[in-house]
């Protein structure tokens, strides 16, 4: 992105992670801002960006990693693994 | 059932029943992970039996510096990449598809729609949702997202894993982290279309 007055909507998505991650330099940071402030579909756009990166790891279990088995472990799965550590 | 020491120390005794309780306790754990980098099916299987194997041979090593669940996870991980980096290689599907689109001026196509407040959107529904639309994207994107996003591992150690550069690393995650956006947007919206 070369630097100009102004931010278009296709610039602000596109620095958007380097942003978030405090990598932009002082001058597109305040360029990013001022469209921030001036174009309300690029700061929904924002908010879903931080939803879509905040949705992403809720995906993980969210119970205790020490927790009780799935039940969902196949039974065939448990006897190839121990299939195969008894040939080895 | 046996607590994690007890259960290390049997397994390092060589204690077949302990192997057992082992894979029981941490195998569909172990799968969900590895569905989420190669796909449902029998490379998942694969992957976790390999990451099974893998932690069998190493478990005298196991000093217990990180909990069993998360050692067993690790493995997990670096067996899929490696999977991943098995498998011939496929022509790769384009993301241009899920990308924003902008008029030549650099203006949106179509206005940007709020979304749902994050708190109004928990659930097991939302994370099998989450979880199809990422199994959507195209595997290069996918693997990134998975490993800085999900797994938090840093953008360097993501480079090492999949012999690119730092850059390329940030540009697929960007990238990624769009297509999935687009992926949700029907789904999420405060009103739907």
């Amino acid at each position: 992105m070369t630097r100009r007055e102004e931010l278009t909507c296709r610039d602000f998505v596109e620095v958007i992670m380097a942003w978030l991650d405090g990598e932009l330099e002082p001058a597109t940071r305040s360029l990013f801002g001022e469209h921030l402030v001036a174009c309300p579909d690029c700061e929904n756009y924002l908010d879903s960006y931080k939803t879509t990166v905040a949705l992403g790891k809720c995906i993980c279990d969210p119970d205790d990693p020490d927790g009780p088995v799935p039940d969902d472990v196949p039974e065939e799965l448990v006897q190839a693994v121990l299939a195969a550590r008894r040939q080895r | 059932m046996a607590d994690e020491a007890t259960l290390v120390a049997a397994l390092q005794a060589g204690d077949d029943d302990a192997f057992e309780q082992l894979v029981r306790r941490y195998g569909g754990r172990m799968l969900e992970v590895a569905q989420r980098f190669v796909g449902e099916g029998d490379d998942a299987r694969d992957v976790v039996q390999e990451a099974f194997l893998s932690a069998f041979r190493a478990i005298d090593r196991f000093e217990g510096t990180a909990r069993l669940s998360t050692w067993l996870h690790r493995i997990t991980v670096n067996a899929a990449l490696m999977r991943l980096r098995s498998r011939r290689r496929r022509p790769e599907e384009s993301l241009d598809e899920l990308l924003p689109r902008f008029e030549a001026d650099g203006h949106r196509t179509s206005p940007g729609e709020p979304w749902q407040p994050l708190a109004a959107l928990e659930g097991a529904e939302l994370r099998t949702l989450v979880r199809k639309r990422i199994d959507e994207l195209p595997e290069r994107y996918r693997t990134v997202l998975l490993l800085r996003d999900i797994e938090e591992l840093e953008t360097g150690e993501v480079a090492v894993l999949l012999g690119v550069n730092t850059g390329t690393v940030k540009t697929r995650l960007h990238r990624a982290r769009l297509a999935l956006r687009s992926l949700l947007d029907p789904h999420l919206r405060e009103s739907k279309p």
